[in-house]
C-alpha cells in the first residue's frame, strides 16, 4: 500500500507550486496512489470484503441523492430480486455515471480531464466487489472528454473491460434508469416501475454510482474507510467536488471537506465578483436559497437542505444581481420542459404551463393571478411522474419564488430591478417542448 | 385480518383516456391537461372497502392497462 494523501486535495492532486497534476497517464497516476489492489469478489450472496471498507468510510453518492453507497452495494447483491436474477444466470453490471447532465456542472469532466484512471480504478473494484462481468462508463454524446477517456482506457488492461458508452446529452437521459435503459435497449429515457438494481441493463441487477463516487472508491480500495473518513463531515465524510459559477472572481471546479463554510468556498473562488440576489444549489434540478442564508451555513447536504437548499451533485451558483432572477427562473423552466422525455402527461403538459407563468411573471404585465396560477400548478406536477425531473422543476420554481418573492412583488408593480439584460444561467441546446412519445431525440 | 386495497396508476402508460375518472370519480378527478388524478396527488391510493368492486372495473376499463389493484394484508 503506498502512502495516502494528506491534504484535502484527493481527487484532484496539486503539485508542489499548487498546479492541478495532469495524471491522465496510467503510469503517472500509479506513480502518484499506487495500484489498485486485489479485490476479492462475493460470497455466498454477500458483496466482496471492501463493502466493509465503504460502510466504514461513510461515502454517500456523489451524484446528487448523497445515499450511502454500501447500501446500495448490498442493494445490488442482496435483494430478492438481485438473486433471482443471479440464479438465472444474470450477473450485475456496473455503470460509471458521468454524464453531468445538469448544465451548470463540470466536475466530472474535470475529474476525467485530471485523473481518468481513479475513476476507472473505482469501476473495476466495485465490479469485483459484486462479482460484475459488464462495466461501462457513460458520459453524454458530443463531451469533449471523451477523447480524453478513450485515450486512457486503452492503456488499461483490466478484469472487466471497461466500455465507454455514450447516450444522448439529454437532461433525463442521465436518469440511472434512463442509463441502463440507453446500454440495453438503445433509447435513453427514464423507466418506470422497473427498480434498475434488481432489473436494469437487459434485466440485470445494475450498480450505477457517479464518476466521482467511483473515484472515491478508487482511493477506499486503496487506503480505507478509516482514512477516508479521516476528514470531511461526519454524517457526510471525506472531500468533495464543487463546480462554483457565476458572479465569483475564479469560477471552476474545487475540492473540499464535506462541511466546508459556503464563505469558505466563495473565498477559495476569489470572492464575488459583482452583488449577488441568491444561490442556485444542486442545479436545474436544485434549489435556491437566499445569500446571507447559504454565506452562513457550511456545505453538507443537511445544512444546505437546512437552509431550504440542496446539494445534489455539487453545483454552487452565485446569480448575478444585475440580470432579472425571475427571467433567469423563466428561461431553466423552459429549458427544462424541452428536456422532458414526454413520457408522462403532468410533465409533459406541466412544465410548459409552469415555463409559461413564469414568462408572464417575469415580464411587463405579470398580475397576482398568474403567481396564484403558478402556485396551483407546483404541487401538479409533483409525485406523478415516472422519474424525478418533475419534481426538480417543482423545487427549483417553487424555491426561486420564495427567494426572490421582493422581486416578484416588483414585477407585480410593472417594475424590475435588473440593470442588464444578458443571460446567466447556461441553457445551451434549449429544445422545443416534445410533441408525442419520444423518438429519435433519445437514440 | 381485512384485505387493504391499493390502486397504482403508472404515468408512463397513462394516455389519458379518462375511463377511471367516470368510473371512480371518489378517487379521480381530471387535472387541467386532461390526466387523471388520484386524491392523494400521487401515484398511489388506498381504496376504501366499498370501493373495491368500482376500482376493479376501473382497472379493467383503462384502454392501455396503467392502472393495477394491489392487495395489501393490514
Amino acid at each position: 500500500m503506498s502512502t495516502p494523501p494528506v491534504a484535502n486535495a484527493r481527487l484532484l492532486p496539486v503539485g508542489p507550486s499548487g498546479q492541478a497534476l495532469d495524471l491522465r497517464s496510467l503510469a503517472a497516476h500509479e506513480t502518484h496512489f499506487g495500484r489498485l489492489p486485489l479485490i476479492e469478489g462475493p460470497r455466498i450472496g454477500k458483496p466482496g470484503p471492501l463493502v466493509h471498507e465503504i460502510e466504514k468510510s461513510g461515502l454517500r453518492g456523489r451524484g446528487g441523492g448523497w445515499f450511502p453507497t454500501a447500501r446500495k452495494i448490498h442493494a445490488v447483491v442482496e435483494s430478492a430480486g438481485t438473486r433471482r436474477a443471479w440464479s438465472a444466470g444474470r450477473k450485475p453490471v456496473v455503470i460509471a455515471n458521468a454524464m453531468e447532465g445538469e448544465p451548470a456542472s463540470s466536475k466530472d469532466a474535470v475529474l476525467l480531464r485530471h485523473s481518468p484512471h481513479l475513476v476507472f480504478d473505482g469501476i473495476q473494484a466495485l465490479a469485483a466487489t459484486i462479482g460484475a462481468e459488464q462495466a461501462y462508463i457513460a458520459i453524454h454524446r458530443g463531451s469533449p472528454v471523451i477523447d480524453v477517456v478513450l485515450r486512457a482506457l486503452a492503456d488499461r488492461n483490466d478484469r472487466v473491460t471497461i466500455e465507454l458508452v455514450t447516450p444522448p446529452a439529454r437532461y433525463v437521459s442521465s436518469e440511472e434508469s434512463a442509463l441502463a435503459h440507453w446500454i440495453g435497449d438503445g433509447m435513453g429515457t427514464p423507466v418506470y416501475g422497473k427498480r434498475t438494481f434488481e432489473r436494469g441493463v437487459n434485466d440485470r441487477p445494475t450498480q450505477v454510482q457517479n464518476a466521482e463516487t467511483m473515484a472515491h472508491i478508487g482511493l477506499i480500495a486503496r487506503y480505507g474507510g478509516e482514512w477516508f473518513a479521516s476528514v470531511g463531515d461526519t454524517k457526510a465524510p471525506g472531500t468533495c467536488l464543487v463546480t462554483v459559477g457565476g458572479a465569483v472572481n475564479a469560477p471552476g471546479v474545487i475540492e473540499v471537506p464535506v462541511g466546508t463554510p459556503v464563505a469558505e468556498i466563495i473565498s477559495r473562488c476569489k470572492g464575488f465578483s459583482t452583488e449577488v440576489s441568491g444561490f442556485l444549489t444542486g442545479g436545474y434540478g436544485g434549489a435556491w436559497v437566499a445569500t446571507d442564508n447559504l454565506m452562513a451555513s457550511d456545505w453538507t447536504p443537511e445544512s444546505v437542505a437546512a437552509e431550504g437548499g440542496a446539494i445534489g451533485a455539487g453545483i454552487l451558483w452565485a446569480l448575478d444581481a444585475r440580470t432579472c432572477a425571475l427571467h433567469e427562473v423563466a428561461r431553466v423552466a423552459l429549458f427544462m420542459a424541452g428536456e422532458s422525455a414526454g413520457q408522462c402527461g403532468p410533465c409533459r403538459f406541466g412544465l410548459p404551463s409552469l415555463a409559461d407563468d413564469l414568462a408572464t411573471i417575469a415580464g411587463k404585465s405579470a398580475q397576482m393571478s398568474d403567481v396564484h396560477r403558478l402556485n396551483t400548478r407546483i404541487p401538479l406536477v409533483q409525485q406523478r411522474g415516472g422519474c424525478k425531473h418533475p419534481d426538480g422543476v417543482a423545487r427549483f420554481v417553487s424555491s426561486a419564488m420564495h427567494v426572490f418573492q421582493e422581486e416578484v412583488a416588483h414585477h407585480l408593480r410593472g417594475r424590475c430591478s435588473a440593470t442588464s439584460t444578458g443571460a446567466a444561467l447556461p441553457v445551451e441546446g434549449m429544445r422545443a417542448i416534445p410533441v408525442g412519445l419520444p423518438g429519435k431525440d433519445f437514440k | 385480518m381485512s384485505q387493504l386495497h391499493e390502486l397504482r396508476l403508472d404515468p408512463t402508460g397513462c394516455d389519458a383516456h379518462g375511463f377511471c375518472v367516470e368510473i371512480l370519480p371518489e378517487l379521480f378527478t381530471l387535472d387541467e391537461w386532461g390526466y387523471p388524478l388520484l386524491n392523494t396527488g400521487t401515484l398511489v391510493a388506498a381504496v376504501p372497502k366499498d370501493l373495491v368492486s368500482a376500482a376493479k372495473k376501473a382497472v379493467a376499463a383503462c384502454p392501455v392497462a396503467a392502472l393495477r389493484l394491489e392487495k395489501l394484508k393490514s
